[in-house]
């Protein structure tokens, strides 16, 4: 992507953010809420390709950093009280935007935290830890009574609308794309493709994996954030690891490794989760079903570029 | 000019399983080495070690006065050693220019932050490096080839690429691992063209793993022969053909008959 | 120190540690032949509960008059039966299009199973538990030491050895079984040797499940509530044992069931004393998890697997 193309852009999402908040009061309130569902898919399905898709580390774990975004910063504003809910729109937006940084920047700590010990480990055991990693941040909310135990926080102010959703959206797409098309970047897929000739060409793996996990954690932690901000209210079963799976079948669906892939099958698959909201129960049968036929007929996704990566040879 | 790679007594142990042991030998400036041995020699392990995939059990490998065992193999590489792989080891996904220019990533000088916000720095930086990787692959007649995925080559071309990204990290000494594996004798004279052109070209020495002796014997200033992980002789190609250590370790094949 | 309670928390544990063990089996006995997560296995478990729980449901009136001891086993065994068929149902169906494919298509596709085990069986059983009936009389057993065990436990401690042996006979006694052992030591070869692998690999999910099912109907006796989503834990925590106990290896898979079963038991028993809440009995086996897999990859009893360069 060449930069003037790229400052186009981020300024092009970033503008027409604003355009849809400023037209919101003209929007019907099911058309904001599902636009607004939208917008958190695609934060957390594209900060998640970043680390399954483009560096082929396989997380199960993204509900987790979720859950650490959306409980961060749902502790900074209800902590400055008047401030965050009062009547001033800029000190309020301030310190939501404060709150959404804290947030994110707490999950990508805990991603630190997941992703330098999972360096060891390869593939599925990956997959099963960084789990293993989602339910241990989940057990420890439930039983943490300062942030509401399984109850949950309550009253969280109502601070998410369109142009933080959309403009934050755009940020994390300007981001991992433009991480992803830089020299730079292009280490991310030699490290999916190959770890040992990538360090045989001096990148330290670590390093990419651990800078994966710890990007891809600080998004899904803003995610986290809107979400709560949102919805008003959080509990720890609300991340569990069903809601890592949603994510990570966006992915899959949208092919591992491909940013507008995954951007259109977060909208899809939210799209999708509207329309099957009366047939509740068939919802995860339709999506497990799906799953499993897409690795059987087409691995890459809809409308992906991932190879198929042969057997390792012993 | 003093030794470029140097191994002292390195040995290297699985398990129970010795797979390399007390190996002493080294490869100086601008030099090409060969190292033969039949199958299970040792020879890929010693690369491995060399290399940093593996840390020797004991004993030292050094690159000038730097010691190398126990780093890892990234800083290996930056230290000016690259290597190809036996069973060739490419960025599939990634275009013909992809691959070299993921052997560029250790020498940028602006890297996560300047890729994110795109100034001119950036692409002052990218613009470079694109011409050096064009003028890269225009030497090895490879340019038409730039935007193709690496995994559609032909065989040969594969091979060839692998040499050109090592080529890439700017190494003072090659490591090929069995260049000539699964060609055919015109293919072969080629690749010993090639390997004696790079080795002038850039200045570089070169340590060849290879089973073809054909190649070895045209190749190589000097020989180290390795028997279950041992040296077992060291000289120039005319020596080595002679030695009988050597020819009975090959049953008396090959090395005569070359 | 309290013994009395020591040894109660022992009888549990190992109880406890027995499903875990049993579940632990199927997980590395598949990953041996296929070298993937079977993570569906712990679905197959739950539907083992819920076999029981209908078959003894459709059996009650034929089994007037017979003695506990055979009703329970016929239960037991009918379901160890359907769940065997299940289990080579899946792998037909879903895994052996993706032979030689990458571990993770596989495990993906392990996951969609799961899912849609778990919740094809909300859809058909609903999502309340529902109450597992008693097999048998169950009184509660006087120890020695001062602790004390239920007829239930003493039954699934008892055929969970048998059900051992058994596995261990098939494994090194019969045919299937070298068979078995000769997949997952070197796929190539055992084909070359004329190992009928796809049959080798049917029989491996065959008694995988089997063990999955056996553990079912024990979990539900124990605890006698049974929902679709109960497989879940238990069966990563039996992935976990696998994993402590070296994955890929029997015995290493019984004795990391036991061990974590003890492990989780005795946390929570004594969690006032350690100052871990009991809250927290989930985490248990993913932190040990996270420890096996930094310190010792290879497990208590496995072998390390080096990647070839």
């Amino acid at each position: 992507m060449r930069p003037a193309l790229s400052h186009l852009l981020l300024l092009g999402g970033l503008g027409l953010s604003a355009v849809l908040q400023i037209v919101s009061p003209q929007l019907d309130d099911y058309a904001v809420n599902i636009l607004i569902l939208a917008g958190i898919n695609i934060i957390l399905a594209v900060s998640l390709n970043l680390v399954n898709g483009h560096t082929g580390q396989f997380s199960l774990g993204h509900a987790g950093f979720m859950a650490a975004g959306a409980y961060a910063s749902s502790l900074v504003t209800l902590a400055s009280g008047p401030l965050a809910s009062g009547g001033d729109p800029v000190v309020k937006n301030a310190v939501f935007l404060g709150a959404l940084l804290a947030g994110g920047g707490f999950a990508a700590l805990c991603g630190f935290l997941v992703g330098v010990p999972s360096l060891r480990l390869r593939g599925d055991y990956l997959a099963i830890v960084t789990l293993g990693f989602g339910e241990i941040i989940r057990v420890v909310l439930q039983n943490t009574d300062a942030v509401g135990g399984a109850r949950g926080l309550e009253g969280i102010p109502a601070l998410t609308n369109l142009f933080w959703t959309f403009g934050i959206a755009t940020v994390t797409i300007y981001t991992v794309a433009c991480l992803v098309n830089s020299t730079y970047g292009r280490g991310f897929i030699a490290v999916r493709d190959d770890e040992i000739a990538a360090e045989a060409m001096g990148i330290s793996t670590t390093r990419y994996k651990v800078s994966a996990f710890v990007v891809g954690a600080f998004f899904a932690g803003l995610a986290g954030g809107l979400f709560a901000h949102y919805i008003s209210f959080i509990a720890p079963e609300t991340f569990n690891f069903l809601k890592s799976v949603d994510v990570v079948v966006m992915v899959i669906l949208g092919g591992m490794g491909s940013t507008p892939g995954v951007v259109a099958a977060a909208i899809l698959l939210t799209l999708l989760n509207e329309i099957l909201r009366d047939f509740e129960q068939y919802r995860m049968i339709v999506f497990s079903l799906l799953l499993i036929i897409l690795m059987i007929a087409r691995p890459q996704g809809l409308l992906g570029n991932f190879r198929k990566k042969r057997k390792g040879t012993s | 000019m003093s030794a470029s790679l140097l191994l002292d007594q390195v040995t290297m142990r699985f398990g129970g399983l010795v797979a390399v042991s007390g190996l002493d030998f080294i490869v100086n400036h601008g030099e090409m080495v060969g190292l033969i041995g039949p199958n299970g020699a040792g020879k890929t392990t010693v690369f491995n070690v060399i290399t940093g995939v593996y840390k020797p059990t004991s004993g030292t490998v050094s690159l000038g006065d730097r010691v190398l065992n126990g780093l890892p193999a990234h800083r290996i590489t930056r230290h000016g050693i690259a290597r190809t792989f036996q069973n060739i080891r490419l960025f599939g996904s990634l275009s013909v220019f992809d691959n070299v220019r993921c052997a560029m990533i250790p020498g940028l000088r602006h890297g996560v932050t300047s890729a994110l916000t795109r100034g001119p720095a950036h692409s002052r930086e990218e613009s470079r490096l694109r011409g050096e990787i064009l003028e890269l692959l225009a030497i090895f007649d490879m340019s038409g080839a730039a935007d193709s995925p690496a995994e559609g080559l032909a065989y040969g071309d594969r091979r060839r690429l692998e040499i050109v990204r090592a080529l890439a990290t700017r190494p003072r000494l090659l490591l090929l691992d069995e260049p000539a594996a699964g060609m055919n004798p015109t293919e072969k004279s080629q690749l010993i063209e090639l390997i004696r052109f790079i080795q002038k070209k850039f200045d570089i020495a070169v340590l060849l793993v290879e089973h073809d002796m054909k190649v070895v014997m045209g190749v190589c200033q000097r020989i180290v022969v390795l028997d279950y992980g041992k040296k077992i002789a060291e000289g120039t190609p005319e020596e080595i053909r002679r030695n009988p250590l050597v020819i009975e370790a090959y049953l008396g094949g090959e090395v005569a008959d070359a | 120190m309290d013994w009395g309670n020591f040894a109660q928390q022992l009888v549990n544990g190992l109880s406890l540690g027995a499903i875990y063990a049993l579940i632990a089996l199927g997980y590395t006995m598949v990953y041996g032949v296929l070298r993937f997560i079977n993570f569906a296995h712990g679905d197959v478990f739950m539907i083992g509960a819920f076999a029981g729980l209908y078959i003894n449901r459709w059996l009650k009136p034929f089994f007037t008059g017979l003695p506990e001891a055979l009703s329970t086993a016929v239960v037991l065994l009918l379901s160890m039966g359907a769940c065997a068929c299940l289990g080579v149902l899946i792998e037909k169906l879903a895994y052996k299009p993706l032979r030689n494919r990458s571990r993770l298509t596989v495990l993906i596709t392990a996951i969609g199973v799961s899912l849609f085990l778990s919740y094809s069986a909300q859809l058909i059983f609903g999502a309340a538990p529902k109450g597992f009936p008693n097999l048998f009389n169950s009184t509660t057993h006087d120890l020695p030491g001062g602790a004390s065990a239920t007829t239930e436990q003493f039954v699934v401690l008892g055929v969970t050895v048998l059900l051992l042996a058994a596995l261990r006979w098939i494994v090194l006694g019969t045919r299937m079984g070298l068979a078995m052992r000769a997949l997952s030591n070197n796929p190539a070869a055992a084909s070359l040797m004329g190992v009928n692998t796809d049959a080798v690999i049917s029989f491996t999910f065959a008694l995988g499940s089997a063990l999955a099912a056996a553990a079912g109907i024990f979990f539900a006796m124990l605890y006698q509530a049974i929902d679709p989503f109960m497989g879940i834990l238990p069966g990563i925590k039996a992935f976990v044992a696998a994993v402590l106990g070296g994955i890929g290896s029997l015995p290493g898979a019984a004795l990391g069931g036991v061990l974590i079963g003890l492990i989780e038991t005795l946390v929570v028993g004594y969690s006032q004393d350690i100052g871990i809440p009991s809250g927290y009995r989930d985490a248990v086996a993913f932190v040990l998890l996270i420890l096996i897999l930094l310190f010792k990859p290879a497990g208590l009893l496995g072998k390390s697997e080096r990647e070839k360069v």
